[in-house]
């Protein structure tokens, strides 16, 4: 069974911006799927579409394989949604926020209760329960939104963003999280700006730009199709000119650093043979950017403009 | 209850001040008005504008607040249908009239005597008068785009509306013309039917008046659920 599809849907906003062009996509249940575009692509507009904060124009949206049109209340009550900007009442404590939405889900109170603090130990807001949520910082109140829409433990959860802002330390717990939440048995959709969480957390990815899908496969497959990538080297002495080869493009950064493109038919064994050939000492390397990101910058450039 | 000095204590103290200035200081100089002192006369109008202007405050507050914190968010994603949602914002307003209502009430008690007349007749124009004035809050709430856009409608059509709807005066001391434009104001049904249920004096046919009550209610829910459903001012 599919968790989501979308066919031909469409978005056209009142003053007449096309927002989505006709958007066909499928999400498997169990995937962990990411959904990439630049600004204004329409990513949060297909995620406002399936949770009904933004009508759709035209097209069809099953979650589930109950269709929006026929039973929205049915459909939404698969969803837990993670918006990119915080949405909660500023002048309630952390706990009346998780236990109220439990009421909007038709929980039970006791039952609340407990998976108010489950989630609440586990996203680690257990201690600040009885502060008001305008006193968090800007990481717990990620996570506060992250407890709230798993208060009914949904058979979908879609993220919006829901690193931004985040320190790395935290951002890295909660990938974790997110992870072991996919393995027991949730659906995960993700928009992020940050191409190494979409690259380290899913299998599946649909790039969007301009209101259509330019790409939509597998990680792995899509990472097969990067035909080159970008290596920077720490130099142990300095260099004045950078060395010459029919197989690696170099180019030189400054006297002491070293960038390398290696096309995917070459080996990294090769790139060093050549690098030892002209007698050059590497201390360290590293990736010049992330390896989706590179794919990412590209596809989209290559996209262009919408005819 | 929450910010029961901002909501519940402001309404008794203006309620107050108008006992105070129309009924102790200006009503002896009046005299008797429909068979009662003048103060036992405004008392019903008074307790019924508390009740108009805090159901539709409550409304109105809440929804745009909901709205401007973009909290309303966490209802709209939920399995919640577009009645309840509906009901829900007017219960809270109902319940806020109906308080604010039962202070002014105890408070008209410090300054004269009531009689309830029929009991059924009072609460259910309470009732029902918080339900459309709570609808109306609704309507504006969703309709509204900036903090002036929830101010201007208590402004600039509630509070005339309220005090030209026979709260301090009984229409039959207007001359004709006034009196026939009076009637197009719906305040005038509430406050009337409210006195009649109270002192059992009334300027308006109590048929008529609840007549007017149920019409408004039903034409202002059959909007607000129209909205609802179309996503005025709520989803884009």
């Amino acid at each position: 069974m599919n968790a989501l599809e979308l066919h031909a849907l469409r978005k056209i906003y009142g003053n007449g911006k096309v927002a989505l062009a006709g958007v066909n996509l499928l999400v498997g249940e169990g995937e962990f799927f990411a959904l990439l575009g630049p600004n204004g692509a329409g990513k949060s507009t297909i995620i406002g579409i399936i949770t009904s904060l933004v009508t759709k124009s035209d097209g069809q949206v099953r979650i589930f394989d109950t269709d929006i049109d026929v039973d929205f209340e049915t459909a939404k009550s698969y969803l837990g949604v993670v918006p990119q900007e915080f949405n909660f009442s500023q002048f309630e404590t952390v706990w009346e926020i998780v236990t109220n939405q439990a009421g909007f889900y038709g929980l039970e109170p006791r039952l609340a209760a407990i998976r108010a603090e489950k989630y609440l130990v586990q996203l680690g807001l257990w201690d600040k329960r009885f502060d008001r949520s305008r006193t968090l910082s800007g990481g717990m109140k990620r996570r506060l939104m992250i407890a709230r829409a798993l208060l009914h433990e949904p058979r979908l959860l879609i993220l919006d963003e829901p690193t931004a802002g985040v320190d790395i330390e935290l951002r890295r717990s909660m990938w974790e999280f997110l992870a072991e939440l996919n393995r027991q048995g949730t659906t995960v959709i993700l928009t992020t700006h940050y191409l190494e969480e979409a690259e380290r957390l899913c299998r599946n990815i649909a790039i969007i730009d301009h209101g259509q899908i330019i790409e939509n496969s597998g990680m792995k497959e899509l990472l097969a199709k990067l035909n080159a990538e970008t290596f920077v080297f720490d130099l142990a002495q300095p260099l004045a000119v950078a060395p010459s080869s029919a197989e690696f493009r170099f180019s030189l950064l400054d006297e002491m650093t070293l960038e390398a493109s290696v096309d995917k038919r070459n080996s990294i064994n090769e790139l060093f043979a050549c690098l030892s050939q002209f007698d050059i000492r590497v201390q360290s390397m590293r990736n010049k950017s992330n390896r989706l990101e590179e794919l990412f910058v590209t596809m989209v450039a290559d996209n262009g403009e919408p005819g | 209850m929450r910010i029961w000095l901002q909501t519940v204590l402001p309404p008794a103290i203006t309620m107050s001040l108008y006992f105070v200035i129309f009924g102790n200081l200006i009503g002896p100089r009046i005299g008797t008005m429909g068979g009662y002192s003048y103060m036992q006369y405004i008392a019903p109008g008074i307790i019924m504008m508390s009740v108009i202007t805090s159901a539709y405050a409550n409304v109105v507050s809440s929804l745009f607040g909901a709205k401007f914190q973009r909290h309303i968010e966490e209802i709209l994603v939920a399995p919640i249908p577009d009645i309840l949602i509906v009901l829900g914002f007017v219960v809270g307003g109902v319940a806020r009239g109906i308080m604010v209502g039962a202070v002014v009430t105890i408070v008209a008690l410090f300054f004269t005597h009531l009689h309830v007349e029929s009991f059924v007749v009072t609460v259910s124009v309470v009732i029902l008068t918080a339900t459309l004035f709570s609808l109306a809050g609704l309507i504006n709430a969703l309709y509204a785009k900036k903090f002036d856009d929830i101010s201007i409608v208590p402004t600039f059509i509630l509070t005339p509306l309220t005090y030209l709807g026979g709260v301090f005066y009984s229409i039959d001391l207007l001359p004709g013309f006034w009196q026939t434009v009076s009637l197009a104001n719906p305040i005038l049904y509430m406050v009337n039917a409210f006195r009649y249920g109270v002192l059992g004096v009334s300027d308006i046919d109590i048929t008529v008046a609840f007549s007017v009550i149920g019409l408004f209610i039903v034409a202002l829910f059959g909007l607000s659920m129209r909205l609802m459903k179309q996503g005025t001012g709520l989803r884009a």
